[in-house]
Formats: structure tokens, C-alpha cells, sequence
């Protein structure tokens, strides 16, 4: 091996203090602190942020950043790259909807478009009463027993129109 | 005495249609009638139409009922279900069942039969009998029975176990890894997901085993989290065997280390890809390394990476406890062993179904699955998740064997099987290939990149019928280039899907211009 030091990234431009909540920089430092260390950290940090608070806060970039000794835009690359990472706030419900072929061979396509219809959303949109964040979903290996949804990380299998109502219904219940 | 035991399945595919409702009702139904019962949550059996399926543990053997909703339950008890009473819900002994009597369990011996987070009972059922053999081997041993079984990797590639576990075990370096792909992304496709939720030791072993086999100490599971069940009876298995060490310092008392760790996806099929994988378990997008050099050499933080299906590291335990020429026995030509095939999409009888390879099609299709769901003719059945190609009927005897389905201009993948009755519209089909190609696409290559987005584009300007024979020309060309010139398999196999629609479903592609020719 040869001897290198290592990559320090430093800042162009000062850092514009965060514009973070109490809340959403106590779960960003906590991850950073509990997980920096583990190697290949930035996936394990974003899942425990977004546990946490459910998205992972744009402004919670630059201090996953310095903690990663990473790139501002290393870090963004990351959380854009991928489906499961966002960075607004979901409904109470995030409510995903698999589109895979399997399901699409038990009618799929209709019950995407009756969610659609029946929310008044379009995928990614949350309701306007905010409880259901509607996603689409490529596969829950449920491809026996479909159409299948994932409400949070129920699976639910077998689910028509009414089925889907009902589940809707329920989340709207238990506010 | 604890009464009688009943298993109820635990497994997210049976939980989804209602198993956790059905356990809750056992309870109170027997608590309401003062009968002595205890639930045992197990894996699956894979009869995944009867699910939940609920097993009575009686003299004569388990007997299943099945499907039974929370609203059955007191009628079962009311019939002397456990006893192993008649009622029309009841299938007689489990292992009668003729969609299981006809299969060959050996990577998923124990799914269904016990409870996975039971180390105990893992064990009391040949659990870590390979593991114990190994640890009387020399590392070029392991890989030698490896490489003699014939075990080929179960991801979809087929790419031979041992040859990886080789080069591997030849690199040298100060720290080696094993990793597990279990980002099963693949619609169609569920064995992963089964066997982490109902025997996730044996995963554990077999990446264990490999561990000894290259010299690597530590392991990942890369897991999607599309799976949170799997996450959680992952993590409740490695802390047992931890515990009762079978992972860290000191593996059965031998003084080898291996640590065993699950990381979560997030949402990327491509991370399915091997190097894809690496890099996002770096921390990093999950963009598509150039190869070489091989991940066996330089893969995980540039250290030798033996990177496996979870099907194929947990086929290995038995292949050390039973030999190489037991497993290498099953099987057709060079497709050697057994393979986990699921049923699914609009199929009567779906589920899993691990028999030797040399099954044709038309026997899983028809004989195991009993046609299709809405009771229609099949039309076409794709095979080996979404870069698989579209069969019609006149395919359904090629027999299941990689090298008969490259022969077919199709491919096995990971032993997905998607069925559609005729209502299907292969074009909307081909097109959706395409756009979940551009959905999927990592970025990294122009092929994949430009070429899925304007495929789909290609497809709707064929569909309307505008200079369709331009198009279908121009679509196929795009193929080709997709093919030949992407870097890994999701840019080079969304062709597949696309060209066999192409050509085996042809009508589907002119409907606006026959319409027009009609009116």
C-alpha cells in the first residue's frame, strides 16, 4: 500500500448555517455520530435519518457532507440517485403501489389508475389532507399473490379497488 | 405439556393475505374454549394460493388447512381441526400434497418446517452439519466441492460458483469479503425473499462457509428495502447466531473469524448488478463498474469480493453436509442441482416450486400450476424477471436448463415465471420493458441511458401506427445497439423482452393500422 494522506475536502464557499429544525439537526448529527465510522456509512446515515424523520432534509447535505468528508454534491448524488430517499416530508402514509409485471398480469394498471383517481394524485403526490403519499413500487415479491401494496411496511396482497379503499379508509381513521 | 402445536406462517407473502389475523384468532378461539395450543410462526411451504396456510401438528403428521382466513377459525375448531378433523378447508397430510410430494427440497429443505429464528430447531434439522464439515477442510477443499457440484449462481447469470470462490480464494490480500446480492428486483421472483424470512441460518452458514472457503472475515447482506420482514428476521438470526457463536471471533470454537452484517438498498434495481452493488454498499450511487478487473479481485473497497445470489450461498450447506455428487446428481446437462422456480402473476395455483432442472414449462404452467388464475388461456409467460423474454405457447416445452432457454432466445434469470391470460397487450408490454429500462437506468452508458427513453418513444409512434414498418426497423435496430453495446445486463437484456414480443406477438403491434384498414 502506498502511503497517501487522505482526501480533506474543504469548503469553497462558507457554510450557510443550516436551516434545519430542532428536530431534523438532533436525527442528522445523531446518525452522523453513531454511523460515520462504519464503512460505506453515507446509505446506512440516510436510511437512519429518513427512519427518523421519515426524508432526509435537503440542508442535512452539508453536515452528512463534513461528517463523510465527502462532497456537498457527492452526498446530493447520492440521496437524488435513489427511488426510496426524498427530501419533502410524506403524507402520514407513504403508500406504494407495485407496477411490476407479475402484478400487472392480475390487474395492476386498474387499480394504479383507480388510486390515482380515487386520491386525486398523481404518483409521488401526497393528498390534500395529507395523510397518503402515493409511490410507485417495482416488485415486493409478493408476485404470486398480487396486485400488492406496501402501506409503510405493511404488504398487502390480493388488493382490488375496494380492498384499496378500505385500506385508504383505515389510514384516514387512525389519526 | 404446551397442547397442541399449530403453525401459522410468518412469511410476508402469507402475512399479506391475512396470516397475523388468523394467528390472533387460533389464540383467542382457543383461549375462549380452554384448549391448550401453541402457535409456532414458521416460513412458508410455498403454496402460496393457500396461504394463509394453517398445519396441525397430530400423530399421523402435519396436517394442512388451507386458506384459512380469521373468520373460518372457530368453524375449525368447532370440526376438531386440532385433532386433524375433516373439513372442507383441510388438504391431509402436508407432505401429501402433490404440488409438494412432486418437488425436490434441498435449498429449501426447512422453509415451512420450523420456525426460522429457532437456532435450535435449525439445528435438530441438519443445521450447520455443513459448516462443521468445512471446518475440517481445507479452504481449496470447500471450493473444490463447490466447483464439483456443478452449483451455478442463482442471481440469473448462471456464472459457476466455484470459479468465483476461486479466484477469490487466489487473490491475496490483508482483508477479503463475502457479500450476499439479496436486492431480488426481479418481478416474477420471491425465493430470496422466502428463504431469508424461513431459514435465514442457512444463508448465514453458507456465506460463512464461503468465508472460510476464500478467506474473507467479513460479510454483507445487501438486502432491498422492499423486504422489511426479511430485514428484521435477518438481524434476529445473526444476533442468535452470534450468540451462540456461530459468527465473530471464533466460529464453532475454531479460532476463524467471521462477521456477518445486513445493509440496506434503496430502491435501485440496478443495484441487482453486481458492481452496481459494490459501489452502493461504498456509499456511493449505484453506478455500474467496468469489468475487469473482477470483483473476485478487486470488488468491495477494492479488496477480493465473493459476491453470490442468496440462493446460491445457501445451497451450499447442504453441498458440504451431503457431498458434491449428491447435489451434482439432480439436474440436466450443465445446469446441475435443483432451482427454486415461482409461479406467479395470473397463475391458479402459484407459489415455489424447487424441483431438478429438466421440468418443461408446460408441466409447471399446467400440472403444477393448474393454468391461470382468471381461468383463460395463457397467451405468454415471461421468464427470468423484467430483462427476461415473452414465450407463447409453442415454447412452453423447452425444458428448464439455462443453455435450452439461451437456445429459445429467452433466459432462466432467477427462475421467475410471470403469467398472463389473453387479455394481454404485448405491446404495452414491450413498451413498459423500455420504460423501465429508462426508470432503472444507472446513467452510466448511452445505450441504456438514451436508448430505453427513446425506445418507448419508438414503440408509441409504432403503436399509433405512424410509418410502422419504418419504426419496427428502426426499434430493432435500437435492440441491437442496446445489446451489443451496453455495460451490463439491464441496457443488453431490455431487448429481450421487446424483440420476443416483437416477434411472437406481431398483431399486437398493428392494432391502430388494421383499424385503420378495417374502417
Amino acid at each position: 500500500m502506498t502511503s497517501q494522506s487522505p482526501r480533506r475536502v474543504i469548503p469553497i464557499h462558507p457554510e450557510a448555517p443550516p436551516r434545519l429544525t430542532a428536530a431534523e439537526l438532533a436525527a442528522t448529527q445523531k446518525a452522523c455520530a453513531a454511523l460515520k465510522e462504519l464503512p460505506g456509512a453515507l446509505l446506512p446515515i440516510l436510511h437512519a435519518v429518513q427512519d427518523e424523520l421519515r426524508y432526509v432534509p435537503k440542508d442535512a447535505v452539508p453536515l452528512i457532507a463534513d461528517a463523510l468528508n465527502l462532497t456537498r454534491a457527492e452526498v446530493h448524488g447520492v440521496v437524488s440517485f435513489y427511488h426510496y430517499f426524498r427530501t419533502e416530508k410524506p403524507g402520514r402514509c407513504v403508500l406504494r403501489i407495485c407496477r411490476a409485471e407479475a402484478c400487472q398480469a392480475v390487474g395492476a394498471n386498474a387499480l394504479e389508475e383507480h388510486a390515482k383517481r380515487s386520491l386525486n394524485v398523481d404518483f409521488h403526490g401526497t393528498t390534500a389532507d395529507g395523510a397518503i403519499t402515493l409511490e410507485p413500487v417495482y416488485c415486493l415479491g409478493n408476485c404470486a399473490l398480487g396486485p400488492s401494496v406496501l402501506v409503510e411496511d405493511r404488504l398487502v396482497g390480493r388488493v382490488d379497488a375496494q380492498h384499496f379503499d378500505e385500506l385508504v379508509a383505515a389510514v384516514r381513521g387512525a389519526k | 405439556m404446551t397442547g397442541v402445536t399449530v403453525f401459522v406462517p410468518g412469511d410476508a407473502a402469507a402475512v399479506a393475505v391475512g396470516a397475523d389475523a388468523t394467528a390472533a384468532a387460533i389464540a383467542a378461539e382457543a383461549a375462549r374454549r380452554g384448549t391448550a395450543v401453541t402457535i409456532v410462526r414458521n416460513g412458508s411451504r410455498g403454496l402460496l394460493w393457500l396461504e394463509p396456510l394453517v398445519e396441525v401438528d397430530t400423530p399421523a403428521g402435519r396436517i394442512a388447512y388451507g386458506p384459512v382466513d380469521a373468520a373460518s377459525v372457530p368453524g375449525l375448531f368447532a370440526a376438531g381441526f386440532t385433532t386433524g378433523a375433516a373439513h372442507p378447508l383441510r388438504h391431509g397430510p402436508t407432505t401429501d400434497i402433490p404440488y409438494l410430494k412432486r418437488q425436490e427440497r434441498l435449498t429449501f429443505a426447512r422453509v415451512g418446517l420450523i420456525d426460522p429464528r429457532d437456532l435450535e430447531a435449525y439445528k435438530r434439522h441438519d443445521g450447520y452439519r455443513g459448516l462443521a464439515a468445512a471446518l475440517g477442510m481445507t479452504p481449496a477443499a470447500i471450493v473444490e466441492s463447490v466447483t464439483a457440484s456443478g452449483l451455478r449462481g442463482r442471481g440469473g447469470a448462471a456464472f459457476p460458483a466455484g470459479i468465483k470462490w476461486k479466484t477469490a480464494l487466489g487473490a491475496a490480500a490483508d482483508r477479503k469479503y463475502v457479500v450476499c446480492n439479496a436486492d431480488e428486483g426481479d418481478s416474477g421472483t420471491f425465493s430470496d425473499r422466502m428463504l431469508m424470512e424461513g431459514d435465514p441460518f442457512v444463508l448465514i452458514e453458507g456465506m460463512t462457509i464461503a468465508g472460510l472457503a476464500t478467506g474473507a472475515t467479513q460479510g454483507y447482506i445487501y438486502l432491498r428495502f422492499e423486504y422489511p420482514l426479511a430485514k428484521r428476521v435477518l438481524q434476529d438470526a445473526i444476533r442468535s447466531a452470534y450468540a451462540a457463536g456461530y459468527l465473530g471471533g471464533d466460529v464453532m470454537g475454531s479460532g476463524r473469524r467471521f462477521d456477518l452484517e445486513v445493509r440496506m438498498g434503496a430502491g435501485a434495481y440496478i443495484c441487482g448488478e453486481e458492481t452496481s452493488l459494490l459501489e452502493s454498499l461504498e456509499g456511493k450511487r449505484g453506478q455500474v463498474r467496468f469489468k475487469p478487473p473482477l470483483p473476485a479481485i478487486q470488488g468491495l473497497f477494492g479488496k477480493p469480493t465473493v459476491i453470490n445470489n442468496v440462493i446460491t450461498l445457501a445451497s451450499v450447506p447442504i453441498i458440504l453436509d451431503r457431498g458434491a455428487e449428491h447435489y451434482r446428481d439432480f439436474g440436466m446437462g450443465r445446469s446441475r442441482g435443483t432451482l427454486p422456480v415461482q409461479l406467479t402473476g395470473n397463475i391458479k395455483r402459484g407459489g415455489l416450486v424447487e424441483a431438478p432442472f429438466g421440468m418443461t414449462l408446460r408441466e409447471l404452467l399446467y400440472d403444477f400450476g393448474g393454468g391461470t388464475l382468471s381461468g383463460r388461456p395463457i397467451r405468454a409467460v415471461q421468464v427470468g424477471g423484467p430483462l427476461g423474454a415473452y414465450l407463447p405457447e409453442s415454447r412452453f416445452d423447452t425444458k428448464l436448463d439455462y443453455e435450452a432457454f439461451a437456445d429459445v432466445g429467452g433466459m432462466l434469470g432467477h427462475g421467475g415465471i410471470v403469467v398472463f391470460d389473453d387479455r394481454v397487450d404485448m405491446a404495452a408490454q414491450a413498451r413498459y420493458a423500455m420504460e423501465f429500462c429508462a426508470i432503472e437506468s444507472c446513467g452510466k452508458c448511452t445505450p441504456c441511458r438514451l436508448g430505453s427513453t427513446r425506445g418507448v418513444e419508438v414503440i408509441d409512434r409504432l403503436i399509433a401506427g405512424d410509418e410502422p414498418v419504418k419504426q419496427e426497423a428502426l426499434l430493432r435496430d435500437l435492440c441491437e445497439t442496446m445489446t451489443h453495446g451496453s455495460l451490463c445486463a439491464l441496457g443488453g437484456l431490455t431487448a429481450y423482452p421487446v424483440r420476443s414480443a416483437l416477434d411472437h406477438f406481431p398483431e399486437d403491434f398493428r392494432k391502430a393500422v388494421a383499424a385503420r384498414a378495417g374502417g
